[in-house]
């Protein structure tokens, strides 16, 4: 006998008719996944009644393990257990190595750079890894649901570039899961609220987990999120409040990091986070630690621990601050403040998120599910079991997308913080007479200039009709869709013919270096308005060479004298030495000059060719 | 004629529609679809329809058209769990057969 569920009136599926829908938050150090049944979004628990899956995963000669398994194997084995993928997903191993992070895998790297690991099964990539949690949640939700499950919604951070959120979509693929979509946790969390159906504002997400941190800042309007601007640090979250009490206690100890083992290390770590969190209820805790080196107690307050972790959680003050700067948004608009994550529950972060914003944060749902939860609203609806009041999610692309131009330029087509899914289009054209093909280089970054901003990908069009310069109309179309995803097109306009490219960068960026990027484009404004108007003009002053150049073997000797000739070449010999120069004035004057002398030459051409054309007609004709 | 409910349906009941906010009941009813004949429909109630009845049982509104509860009649709605899976079942003395999965059925 089927088990039901209780529908909204009138919308009882026929049999056979429910779309079993999920919503999967794949969290750093946790995963969880829930649906909505009978109207409610809970958390699906697995057969030992746990709603957490630790985000690990061992891989041992004879079975992969994962959840608590996994964990409970992680001292023994730390090599080949994979803790916080998330943190690999989508990165080189040069990212990585670069943290100056110690881990305890054996790292290699995929034919495309990307990190992968060295396991007694063989080598596996971050996306293999995390496609492990997500086959072990699609079977507890096919188990639980008794059915195949017919799409899902998968949360990932707001900062995840296109690189992450593809192999985010990748990995769920590999796992046998139809992604309905992805969406932002942040926005996820406003929904597991309810903050849809209520007032009309700003609301404010405040999103530390294990091992990241994301602030948004949405602003409900008519039932419709509009993610206003997000903030963050994908490397900031709970994992780094342990590692800083496993610091404390190795110092406490009297120990050196060279002393330890790797399962020391994992042991330090496992004991750091339980003291985390009985501090949470307790003012001091007693850590007891069983290291290779022998056994040690130490005594950990509130207080102690508090004053260990307040430049970290001022870190996300900062950029929670930073976030409403650029919503354009004042701490008096907020509405509500939505806390997301495990680590919200510390005390401290609590009370100096409050303080903050001088309101009480939203803090009803465990921290730790309500991302999951929202997730499995919009999947329902995605799905078609809601068919009235449907959201819509608008999310926000972190850094503006553009392509190159002539000279080296970036000419922007989308600018950051446009909302997704968006479509921009834009009109180009050939530099050259008789020019058949095209490079379209794509790039993200706020700088002027090419080599300032970061390359995404590059792709030509080719069998671009022979026309003069400057004739030839191409189109390049940017689509960004609501997962985050880059797909670029151009297309010749008279002949049709059209390439494309989707863009899966080979590796990440950072959040530093997100904030980096849009900071130094900022304090270079002024040094990038002079590249551009250089690299501008430059690109001017080869135009006009360039057209005199042809012009002149055609009809250079018909139509100008031979001193005329001299003047002109050597004008324009002249702008092609200033034009290699780095004043753009001078290489404008230059042009200027060239223009002024070859003056009469474009005007006997313009006769000669209506001439030309008109030979041989009568007036009337013309 | 009468239906009735176990203390475990009357309990997620009264949670769900607690949750939703809204609604005065909840609709037990038949239709004449699926593999087998009919189908059990489980909604909630925002607004009572012509040739409604209504049997109030554990402090709760069950809601049945006419033409249903000649079906539905003696039907006790209970919510069981079936290793992770957890959901409403119907006993219902009328049914002669079920389709394989139970969706649907003949009385």
């Amino acid at each position: 006998m089927a088990l039901l569920q209780i529908a909204e009136p009138g919308q009882s599926a026929a049999p056979h008719q429910k779309k079993l829908a999920i919503g999967i938050d794949l969290g750093t150090t946790h995963s969880l996944v829930a649906t909505v049944r009978s109207g409610q979004s809970e958390t699906l628990l697995d057969s030992h009644g746990r709603a957490i899956l630790p985000s690990v995963v061992g891989y041992q000669t004879e079975q992969v393990l994962t959840g608590y398994d996994a964990l409970a194997n992680s001292e023994q084995d730390p090599a080949n257990t994979i803790v916080s993928v998330k943190r690999f997903m989508g990165r080189s191993l040069a990212d990585v190595k670069a943290r100056a992070q110690s881990f305890p895998y054996n790292f290699t790297t995929t034919d495309n750079g990307l990190v992968a690991f060295n396991t007694p099964r063989g080598k596996v990539n971050a996306i293999e890894v995390s496609a492990e949690l997500l086959s072990q949640l699609k079977q507890r939700a096919q188990s639980a649901l008794s059915g195949d499950i017919d799409g899902a919604v998968i949360t990932v951070p707001a900062y995840f570039d296109d690189a992450q959120r593809q192999a985010t979509k990748d990995a769920a693929e590999l796992a046998g899961l139809n992604v309905l979509r992805l969406i932002n946790e942040p926005t996820a969390a406003a929904l597991a609220y309810g903050l849809d159906s209520g007032d009309e504002g700003v609301i404010v997400v405040y999103d530390l987990g294990g091992g990241t941190f994301d602030v948004s800042v949405l602003r409900l309007q008519k039932g419709i999120f509009e993610v206003l601007a997000t903030g963050g640090d994908s490397v900031l979250g709970g994992d780094d409040f342990d590692q800083l009490l496993v610091a404390d206690f190795i110092r406490g100890a009297g120990l050196t990091t060279a002393q330890l083992s790797s399962s020391d290390v994992r042991h330090l770590a496992n004991v750091a986070r339980q003291t985390k969190e009985q501090l949470s209820d307790a003012a001091s805790v007693v850590a007891e630690l069983m290291l290779s080196t022998g056994k040690y107690q130490i005594d950990v307050s509130r207080q102690h621990f508090e004053s260990l972790i307040d430049s970290l959680v001022r870190k996300t003050l900062r950029a929670s601050k930073r976030a409403l700067k650029d919503a354009g948004i004042n701490l008096d608009e907020i509405l509500q403040v939505v806390m997301v994550g495990g680590s919200t529950r510390v005390p401290k972060v609590r009370a100096d998120v409050a303080e903050l914003f001088g309101k009480q944060p939203l803090t009803t749902i465990d921290p730790d599910q309500v991302v999951a939860l929202g997730a499995a609203i919009q999947a329902d609806v995605l799905v078609g079991n809601k068919s009235a009041d449907d959201m819509l999610l608008l999310d926000v692309i972190p850094l503006s997308l553009g392509l190159e131009t002539m000279g080296g330029l970036v000419e922007k087509v989308i600018p950051r913080n446009s909302t997704i899914p968006i479509a921009k289009a834009q009109e180009f054209t050939t530099f050259k007479d008789g020019q058949t093909a095209m490079m379209i280089h794509v790039l993200q970054g706020e700088r002027e200039l090419v080599d300032d901003c970061r390359s995404l990908a590059r792709f030509t069009l080719t069998d671009i009709p022979p026309l003069a310069a400057g004739a030839a109309h191409i189109r390049v179309t940017f689509q960004v869709d609501a997962d985050g995803l880059l797909s670029v097109s151009a297309m010749e306009k008279s002949t049709g013919v059209s390439a494309s490219i989707d863009v899966k960068p080979s590796y990440g960026l950072s959040e530093d270096e997100i904030t980096h990027m849009i900071k130094s484009s900022i304090t270079h404004a002024e040094q990038d308005m002079g590249a551009r108007m250089l690299a501008e003009q430059r690109v001017e002053a080869d135009r006009v060479l360039e057209a005199l150049i042809v012009a002149l073997a055609a009809d250079g000797d018909k139509l100008l004298s031979c001193s005329e000739r001299e003047a002109l070449e050597a004008g324009m010999l002249e702008l092609k030495q200033i034009a290699d120069g780095d004043d753009d004035k001078a290489i404008e004057q230059a042009i200027e000059q060239v223009n002024q002398l070859s003056e009469q030459f474009a005007a006997r051409r313009m006769d000669l060719s209506i001439r030309t054309a008109l030979a041989g007609h009568k007036v009337d004709e013309v | 004629m009468a239906v009735t409910m176990t203390d475990a349906a009357a309990e997620r009941v009264s949670a769900f529609l607690a949750n939703r906010g809204k609604g005065v009941g909840l609709r037990l009813g038949v239709r004449t679809t699926g593999c087998s004949g009919l189908a059990y429909v489980l909604e909630f109630v925002d607004d009572l329809e012509d040739g409604d009845e209504v049997f109030e049982t554990r402090g709760l509104k069950i809601i049945i058209d006419g033409k249903s509860l000649v079906y539905l009649n003696g039907t006790e709605l209970d919510f069981v769990k079936e290793g992770l899976n957890e959901g409403f079942q119907f006993n219902n003395p009328n049914v002669k057969d079920e389709c394989g999965c139970g969706e649907s059925f003949t009385v």
